[in-house]
């Protein structure tokens, strides 16, 4: 009876090994980070887009408001696609959409806007990307639904017809 | 005269790996323990994306506002999660990962024990 006992404990080693192996094996290997919501929205100082002026946080986001703060640039093929959506969204008399223009040169930003029309009611510059960093932001475009300076959802990639219903079902 | 020789090569292979341990900054460190998002499986310091060039002009300002390695690692995991840092805190999600080389290590020890001594 003794002897059996180690083939026994490899056998079930190797199954639970297995086992684990197999269920891995569904997992999507892509991480994306799911943190960052109902957290306090970040502080930070940045230069308003086309002039100098210094702005900070707590000056753009106020209580009591519903707030978009969408992250482009006009590199950004996938910021295209989402324009007609924005231009959309800027009649909501309700919303307020604040751009950060993530490490753009200034020329060709300007002229993003001029061909698409401009749906922001701000824009500040991200010029060496630390602001998204501090947004917890890590690519472009990314999308942030603000309520009384709180992060209450956000949207990874381009805003399409199903993130949009999410945006409608929020601001009802 | 040869003592001397080995004396000099000694000095000046522990000189110069002095020099290369210097030149490896606290930035380099860092940059090496973050996992670039964009491109998962690189670090923060192999990748070239802008994700990552970013992350490294904020760790710059971070040490020269003079914040302390660990204080910059629990910035990056607030915004970004545990998974950022290469080096895992020990928590219940990671328990089995620290305790499972332990773990073989005893039962490989059992096996040996088992083997030589118990059987004479």
């Amino acid at each position: 009876m003794k002897f059996k006992f180690f083939p026994i404990t490899l056998f079930i080693f190797f199954i639970i090994v297995f086992s684990i192996f197999y269920k891995g094996l569904k997992n999507s290997n892509i991480y994306t980070p799911n943190l960052g919501l109902q957290k306090d929205i970040p502080f930070f100082e940045a230069t308003v887009f086309n002039s100098n002026k210094r702005v900070n946080s707590d000056e753009i986001f106020d209580h009591d408001q519903f707030y978009l703060m969408n992250i482009w640039a006009s590199w950004c093929a996938p910021c295209r696609e989402e324009h007609p959506f924005l231009m959309d969204l800027k009649k909501r008399e309700k919303l307020k959409i604040i751009g950060l223009n993530y490490k753009d040169k200034k020329r060709s930003a300007k002229n993003f806007l001029l061909e698409l029309k401009n749906p922001y009611d701000l824009i500040i510059s991200d010029n060496d990307g630390t602001i998204a960093i501090n947004w917890g932001a890590y690519g472009v475009p990314e999308t942030f639904i603000i309520y009384n300076r709180k992060i209450i959802d956000k949207i990874i990639g381009p805003i399409n017809d199903n993130t949009i219903l999410k945006i409608n079902e929020i601001l009802k | 005269m040869k003592l001397i020789k080995y004396l000099v090569i000694i000095f000046f292979m522990f000189n110069l790996s002095f020099s290369i341990a210097q030149s490896k900054d606290l930035k380099t460190k860092i940059a090496k323990n973050l996992r670039c998002l964009i491109c998962q499986g690189q670090s923060v310091h192999d990748s070239d994306s802008e994700f990552a060039n970013s992350l490294k002009i904020l760790i710059e300002k971070k040490i020269g506002e003079g914040e302390s390695e660990k204080q910059i690692y629990d910035f990056f995991r607030d915004k970004y999660g545990e998974w950022i840092l290469y080096d895992p805190i020990f928590n219940k999600k990671t328990y089995f990962l620290w305790l499972l080389p332990i773990l073989m290590f005893m039962i490989g020890g059992a096996i040996i024990m088992k083997k030589f001594f118990i059987k004479k």
